[in-house]
């Protein structure tokens, strides 16, 4: 069984070819359907990697070749199959099956179908590679691999400028992120001679706590994941990247792709670990983020927007989980936001598909009649990222919020506002879409249909995970579900660093889960009360905000912020070196030279006839000075 | 004392014909002395008993050479006298380094300090059988190849004298 | 009869050979024919020719003459290539007058 694991990533790379270099000749029914059954082989693979650890199979490092080799330098190309990357594999194979069947609904008739399901295809495969890699080096690949999926299916509606500016953006500040994930691993392999997780973790775990080597490199690292999961500073790329199909949008900027920084993390714990700076410092910025991202939710009016700063916010909520040592925790949100949030998304994109491309929710509203699966589909969504026992989002939370508690008690309400932020915004789009009458203007309101059968079934199955696929998990009990055992294998070094104090009693866990509950019903219910009784509908974009609201309706200015602060001083400092310094000086000088070298050559070229008479005469006087050299020596 | 007289007669013969080959006004003068010259040259190879470079001297030389310049003579019709003299300047300044570069090489020769015993045994050497034995046995590798020089020379004629396209 | 060697100094020879070797620059010099000029230079290579067999003579050495005999086929092969291309040139410019050469430059 291991020794096949990689034709996991090879199916869809088999299918990014056939789908991508026969772009006009193959027929569009044909592309969709094989680029599913890439994913559905991948998937079934994985599953049985899953069985096969889940029953007690030891991890494994397979190397499949060597791939640099240079004296010291050995990087052979590994994977490392273990229960982390396990997870991953399921997370992505699945819920990209059920997306890429989804976008065989939701692309249909789009001229760029076949390229759509290349892209796709070819992110399954580098995401693959940044999961199941033995090393940084082959992470680092699907690391850079997705970033440029990403950045082609941002931009994949080309003709639109604006769209183009934001796949620009998100490489871009990838791009800034990505440089100090490589500076980690170059430090990485000064420190350790190795990328190699088996020989680096080995190294590491006999350090001695707050080392500072280590401290930098996890930093650098995670400056990497900030660009990834869209983390402060860099996170305002992810609300633009919106711009792309919603089934993108559901798949790299909610499910997967966004959730690399997160596994990363999770993948160095030791690392992070041995470093308590880094480990504040990834607390502090997953906090403040979550708390920023769901402040600037509360006042989108874009569909699309609003869940995406809701990811940011939830990726924060991870990062706090993975900051105060729970990672299994983390891990654990990672696969419920994972199902809930390309729920919502997909549910977005039927109501977006339903409205033809409508986004901005002041203009939606009544469409439970219209579109009844999508409203349970999305009420489904809702209560689990609301935390709503049973549904999954609540036991993953919780056990985040458990750990901050367990940390510090401000880190908890911290948490709590979040959430309760959260539940809010979430309420609020939903009743501002499904709820009232119809507002909008563009489309009559007989026309609305629910999306077609390939779109409403994989979102339906979404459903049902998100909302009883945690169940399964929590029957031992919350603390010590079965995921936290399953990876326990991974975590148990770190474990062993961190001493974690003793676990919350059971008291006290049921007492904080019941407040939690009480402030998120309440919640719902305030927005309940604003805007479903009220039916108070957001004010339209030229009126007038006062203070908090207005800053917190423009996302905090982050984009001007970095307008002034970075853009226009680096473009100042470009225009005048282009300006000043290279034409001015270097241009001149360059060009001086070869001014000189031509007024050299036009005069000297004279001496140069072409009369052969006298080319012999050169001749013969030169053999004379030779002799006449030689003679006088 | 003959074979004094005989190199002086070959030597002034030799030089006046070459000198001829350049005051001739046709090319075909020109082409009939360089025979004459060539000739007067394998004289002294006789004088010298080198007599396998004499016959192929006159063989290759006199013979080969000679019958293709006469050739190109013919058939480019150049037996006119068209040709335009060179300025006066030019012609003296041409005499003049030519006569600086024989002033220049026998002053180098000068310089050589050559000793030869005048009374040593006549050599054989010259004769087809030794430089025969020696040209096949030390010089195949050489041999072999100039074979292949006189092919590529061959194909390149062919090629020039082959009617382009034009 | 009695043989060069004994009578005649290699300076004799030497002296001959440079002034043939001479006139030959000189008609290179000098002449604008192109066939002229090969023949000059056919007349500069007889001089080497002659000294070298000379020396081989007076050295007893019959390395110099075989160099000569290779000589004489470089000096076939250069002649009748040399030749085809005076012939091409007369095809081009209906001259072989070296002055109206005067392409070769920049």
């Amino acid at each position: 069984m291991m020794n096949i694991v990689w034709l996991i990533p090879l199916f869809p790379l088999l299918g990014f070819l056939i789908a991508g270099l026969n772009v006009r000749r193959i027929s569009v029914v044909i592309s969709g359907w094989v680029a599913s059954a890439m994913i559905l082989l991948s998937f079934i693979l994985s599953l049985l990697v899953f069985l096969k650890l889940a029953g007690g199979a030891p991890s494994e490092t397979i190397r499949l070749f060597d791939w640099i080799k240079s004296g010291d330098l050995n990087i052979p190309f590994e994977f490392l199959i273990d229960p982390l990357s396990s997870i991953m594999m399921l997370i992505i194979t699945g819920v990209g099956l059920l997306i890429h069947i989804y976008s065989i609904g939701y692309m249909h008739g789009d001229e760029g179908f076949n390229k759509f399901f290349a892209y796709m295809n070819l992110f399954i495969f580098f995401m693959l590679l940044l999961v199941m890699g033995g090393s940084y080096m082959v992470m680092f690949i699907g690391w850079e691999g997705v970033g440029l999926c990403s950045y082609l299916l941002i931009g994949f509606w080309n003709r639109n400028h604006e769209n183009n500016n934001a796949a620009k953006k998100a490489f871009i500040m990838n791009r800034i992120g990505d440089l100090g994930f490589l500076l980690g691993m170059f430090l990485i392999f000064t420190t350790f001679g190795s990328l190699s997780y088996s020989i680096v973790f080995a190294k590491a775990s006999v350090l001695s706590p707050g080392t500072i080597v280590i401290t930098i490199i996890t930093l650098l690292l995670f400056a990497g994941a900030t660009g990834k999961s869209a983390q402060i500073p860099l996170l305002t790329w992810l609300p633009d990247a919106m711009a792309g199909p919603t089934p993108v949008s559901a798949l790299i900027h909610a499910a997967t792709m966004v959730t690399a920084g997160i596994y990363m993390v999770a993948r160095s714990n030791i690392l992070y670990a041995l470093s308590p700076v880094s480990m504040s410092v990834v607390t502090t910025v997953g906090l403040t983020t979550a708390l920023l991202a769901a402040v600037i939710a509360l006042f989108q009016n874009d569909i699309k927007k609003v869940l995406a700063y809701s990811t940011i916010s939830q990726l924060g909520l991870m990062f706090l989980g993975l900051g105060v040592g729970a990672f299994a925790g983390a891990m654990f949100h990672l696969l419920t936001h994972a199902f809930f949030k390309a729920l919502l998304f997909l549910a977005a994109g039927v109501i977006i598909h339903a409205l033809d491309g409508e986004q901005d929710i002041r203009k939606m509203g009544g469409l439970q009649k219209k579109l009844p699966w999508t409203y349970f589909i999305f009420l489904t969504g809702a209560l689990t990222i609301s935390g709503i026992p049973p549904f999954a989002g609540f036991f993953s939370k919780d056990e985040i919020l458990a750990a901050a508690f367990s940390k510090s008690p401000v880190l908890w309400i911290s948490g709590i506002i979040v959430s309760i932020m959260t539940s809010f915004y979430i309420f609020r789009l939903f009743w501002l879409t499904f709820k009232g009458s119809f507002r909008g203007t563009s489309i009559n309101s007989n026309d609305i249909h629910e999306g077609p059968r390939l779109m409403i079934i994989p979102v339906l199955i979404l459903a049902i995970f998100s909302a009883l696929g945690a169940v399964p998990l929590v029957l031992n009990g919350i603390e010590n579900n079965s995921l936290a055992e399953f990876l326990n294998p991974v975590f148990k070094t770190t474990a062993g660093i961190l001493q974690k104090g003793s676990a919350l009693s059971t008291g006290t866990n049921s007492a904080l889960m019941i407040i939690t509950f009480i402030f998120m019903v309440l919640s719902i219910y305030i927005s309940y009360v604003v805007f479903f009784k009220r039916e108070k509908v957001p004010a339209g974009d030229a009126s007038q905000r006062m203070g908090f609201i207005k800053a917190a309706y423009n996302k905090f200015y982050i984009d001007e912020i970095y307008e002034t602060l970075i853009v226009k001083p680096v473009s100042g400092l470009s225009g005048f070196l282009q300006n000043k310094i290279d034409f001015k000086i270097f241009d001149r000088i360059v060009e001086s030279i070869g001014r000189l070298v031509m007024s050299a050559g036009s005069k000297i070229r004279l001496l140069q006839t072409g009369n052969v008479g006298f080319y012999l005469f050169a001749i013969v006087i030169c053999i004379i000075m030779v002799l006449v050299f030689n003679l006088f020596k | 004392m003959l074979t004094k007289y005989l190199f002086y007669f070959f030597s002034i013969l030799a030089i006046f014909a070459s000198v001829m080959v350049l005051m001739s006004k046709k090319p075909i003068h020109s082409v009939l002395y360089l025979t004459l010259a060539f000739l007067a040259i394998a004289g002294h190879f006789i004088l010298l008993n080198a007599q396998f470079i004499a016959i192929v001297n006159v063989i290759v030389y006199a013979g080969a050479i000679m019958v293709l310049f006469l050739f190109t003579v013919m058939l480019l019709n150049l037996n006119i006298a068209i040709e335009h003299q060179k300025s006066n300047l030019i012609k003296i300044t041409a005499v003049i380094a030519a006569g600086l570069l024989f002033v220049t090489i026998t002053g180098a020769t000068k310089k050589l300090d050559i000793v030869y015993n005048h009374n040593q045994v006549v050599t054989q050497i010259g004769m087809v059988k030794n430089l025969g034995k020696i040209l096949f046995s030390d010089f195949r590798l050489p041999f072999e190849v100039s074979g292949i020089l006189f092919l590529s020379a061959m194909v390149g004629t062919v090629m020039l004298g082959k009617k382009t396209g034009d | 009869m009695e043989q060069t060697i004994n009578i005649i100094p290699i300076q004799y020879y030497m002296l001959l050979c440079t002034l043939l070797f001479v006139i030959g620059v000189a008609g290179v010099l000098i002449k604008r024919n192109a066939l002229v000029i090969f023949m000059s230079i056919e007349i500069m290579l007889n001089s080497v020719n002659l000294l070298l067999v000379a020396f081989s003579v007076y050295h007893n050495d019959p390395a110099g003459q075989i160099f000569v005999f290779f000589v004489m086929i470089v000096a076939a092969a250069e002649v009748a290539v040399g030749l085809a291309l005076v012939v091409m040139v007369y095809r081009h410019t209906h001259s072989i007058d070296i002055d109206f050469l005067n392409k070769l430059k920049w």
